[in-house]
């Protein structure tokens, strides 16, 4: 709680930033406007606007920087701007009781929470079973490992075309199974690190008491390693659940989708409507966030059950 | 058919020598510990090409591996033309702009305890978003050369670095600080002798993160408009007209570049960080 203050001064700060790039942003797309609508702007010539700098620009028409900030379609729109939207496109149409809407983010988060939600479950699963496989057995360690750290290092996006390709080919319908493969692709990795660390944190001598106890390998799995390996867990979860959702994003953008927070981004890229890229943006992160937030309230619940402090 | 049972085969045969190999008293070596992964990523690529050939699966849909090993042969140039577009010049000036911008705003953030407290959860957050949606926004700012892409990494890079950095510079103990103090080092004294070099396992950590966000960062920007070269120009341009074998060889390509630069950070960081105890030979 106690960093509450310095974040608000910093995102404060951000805020100040933001407004005052706004101006010589968007100093072109204003005066091109103010031209149109009659006013006087120097120089008259969009050629020989063309050719000055901003500054010069701001300088030489200062009455027209206010309008800057309430552009149609700003290079960088105002974070007023920006809530705007992103109200007009959820609160306010959920209101009207369109939520389910096409022009709803509401409706596009869903479509993206449900594949990075599959990809998450998937890529979880994977990542445990990988782990489970590298804790005991010592081929599969050697083997599987070194390809794991590769993995990562492959930037998904090149595969990303080929896997909704091969995917569309073996006759599986809809963008929704290749977003999801990719958003495991890139979410089974921190599961995997953690899952082997947390599942060999056991010491020796915990190992050899259960042994003291004629415990079997199945219980020892059940009883020990896997309650250790729950903090690990679940601070992996954490990170590959943000990883899902890059990966659905990542999934949406280069493909053609056409329902999504990415897709969104992607139309309003080929429409020449940048508040309805920054709102989608700002949707995703919010969705980030709520996701983020949501498995630390559940970390902190089970732990604080099973006796660990979170 | 006989190239379906060829490949299980082999697969078992791998599998079992693997096996034994990982059991016998030579698994300590370096010899041993190279080629029980070789032997695995050998037999993924036997298994990929004997399920083509196998099943007899169109070109058009998944190219065997040898298909497009003889791709990427007869097509270097375009190749290297790509590389040098989209790795060279997108994704690694982007790094190490965003990496120095990183850097330098984490030694002026350090300075105030305040900042630094705010702007830690701020920055966590941040890097763990979906930036790469900014590349449209960038790319209309920056216009379509590399430059564009330049920028979307250097902003995709730029927070996992800022964190960890900033997280790494708080990593010395009072008594390490206050032993300082007895030298009579200054601020600049403290930060280069002892700050910087017990930071450094977390600044490559970010940059090891970073490696791999650049590529992607790079590539995903490419499909949002580029000149007629790049690696995601070809990629989106190759999946249209059906030539599947020359993006699996860029994919090729891309996977041994982000191996290898990943590589090379990570073996930056060995030579770097020697006395650090995850590197240390016991």
């Amino acid at each position: 709680m106690r960093n509450i203050l310095p974040i608000l001064a910093v995102l404060a700060a951000l805020a100040v930033l933001w407004y005052a790039a706004v101006a010589p942003m968007n100093i072109r797309g204003a005066l091109d406007v103010a031209d149109r609508g009659g006013a006087e702007v120097i120089p008259a010539e969009p050629r020989d606007r063309f050719e000055q700098s901003a500054w010069r620009l701001m300088m030489a028409n200062p009455d027209h920087i206010a309008l800057g900030y309430s552009l149609d379609r700003p290079r960088l729109p105002t974070p007023v701007q920006v809530a705007d939207e992103l109200w007009n496109t959820t609160g306010e149409m959920a209101l009207r009781g369109r939520a389910m809407s096409k022009r709803s983010l509401i409706y596009h988060g869903w479509i993206t929470l449900q594949s990075t939600l599959w990809g998450f479950a998937l890529g979880t699963v994977l990542g445990m079973a990988g782990a489970i496989a590298i804790v005991y057995s010592r081929v599969v360690d050697m083997s599987l490992m070194p390809w794991a750290i590769i993995s990562q290092t492959v930037p998904i996006v090149a595969l990303a075309p080929m896997i909704i390709v091969l995917s569309s080919q073996v006759g599986i319908e809809g963008r929704g199974v290749p977003k999801a493969i990719i958003s495991a692709y890139l979410c089974y990795f921190p599961v995997l690190v953690g899952m082997v660390k947390g599942l060999r944190s056991p010491g020796a001598a915990q190992l050899d008491l259960l042994r003291t106890y004629s415990a079997s390998g199945v219980q020892a799995f059940l009883k020990l390693r896997l309650p250790a390996s729950m903090p690990y867990l679940f601070t992996s979860l954490k990170i590959g659940i943000a990883a899902a959702l890059v990966g659905t994003i990542v999934g949406e953008l280069p493909t053609g989708a056409i329902s999504g927070l990415g897709a969104r981004i992607l139309i309003g890229d080929q429409f020449g409507t940048p508040l309805a890229i920054w709102a989608a943006l700002f949707a995703a992160a919010i969705l980030a966030g709520i996701l983020v937030t949501l498995l630390d309230l559940t970390q902190r619940i089970i732990l604080r059950r099973m006796g660990m402090q979170a | 058919m006989s190239w379906l049972v060829f490949a299980l085969v082999f697969w078992i045969g791998a599998w079992a020598l693997n096996a034994s190999l990982a059991n016998s008293r030579w698994r300590g070596t370096i010899g041993v510990r190279v080629l029980i992964p070789v032997l695995f990523g050998v037999t993924l690529i036997v298994l990929w090409e004997g399920f083509v050939r196998g099943l007899g699966v169109s070109p058009v849909i998944l190219p065997a591996p040898s298909t497009v090993a003889g791709t990427f042969a007869a097509s270097t140039d375009i190749l290297w033309e790509d590389f040098r577009q989209t790795v060279l010049k997108g994704a690694l000036s982007g790094f190490v702009i965003g990496a120095l911008a990183a850097f330098a705003t984490a030694i002026l953030i350090d300075r105030s305890a305040f900042l630094t407290r705010g702007l830690l959860p701020i920055g966590n957050f941040v890097a763990a978003l979906p930036i790469i949606g900014i590349a449209p926004i960038l790319v209309n700012w920056f216009g379509f050369d590399w430059q564009s892409k330049a920028a979307v990494v250097v902003v995709m890079v730029f927070f996992p670095i800022l964190v960890n950095t900033v997280q790494g510079l708080r990593e010395t103990d009072a008594m390490q600080r206050d032993l300082m103090r007895t030298y009579a080092a200054g601020y600049l004294d403290t930060l280069i002798k002892l700050r910087l070099p017990a930071a450094l396992p977390f600044i490559f950590n970010g940059l090891k993160i970073a490696t791999t966000l650049a590529l992607i960062g790079a590539i995903v920007a490419e499909y949002f408009g580029s000149p007629t070269r790049g690696m995601g120009f070809r990629i989106s341009t190759g999946v249209g007209s059906l030539s599947i074998d020359l993006v699996w060889a860029e994919i090729a390509v891309a996977a041994m570049a982000g191996t290898a630069f990943y590589g090379l950070v990570a073996w930056m960081e060995r030579r770097v960080t020697f006395w650090h105890p995850s590197h240390r030979r016991n």
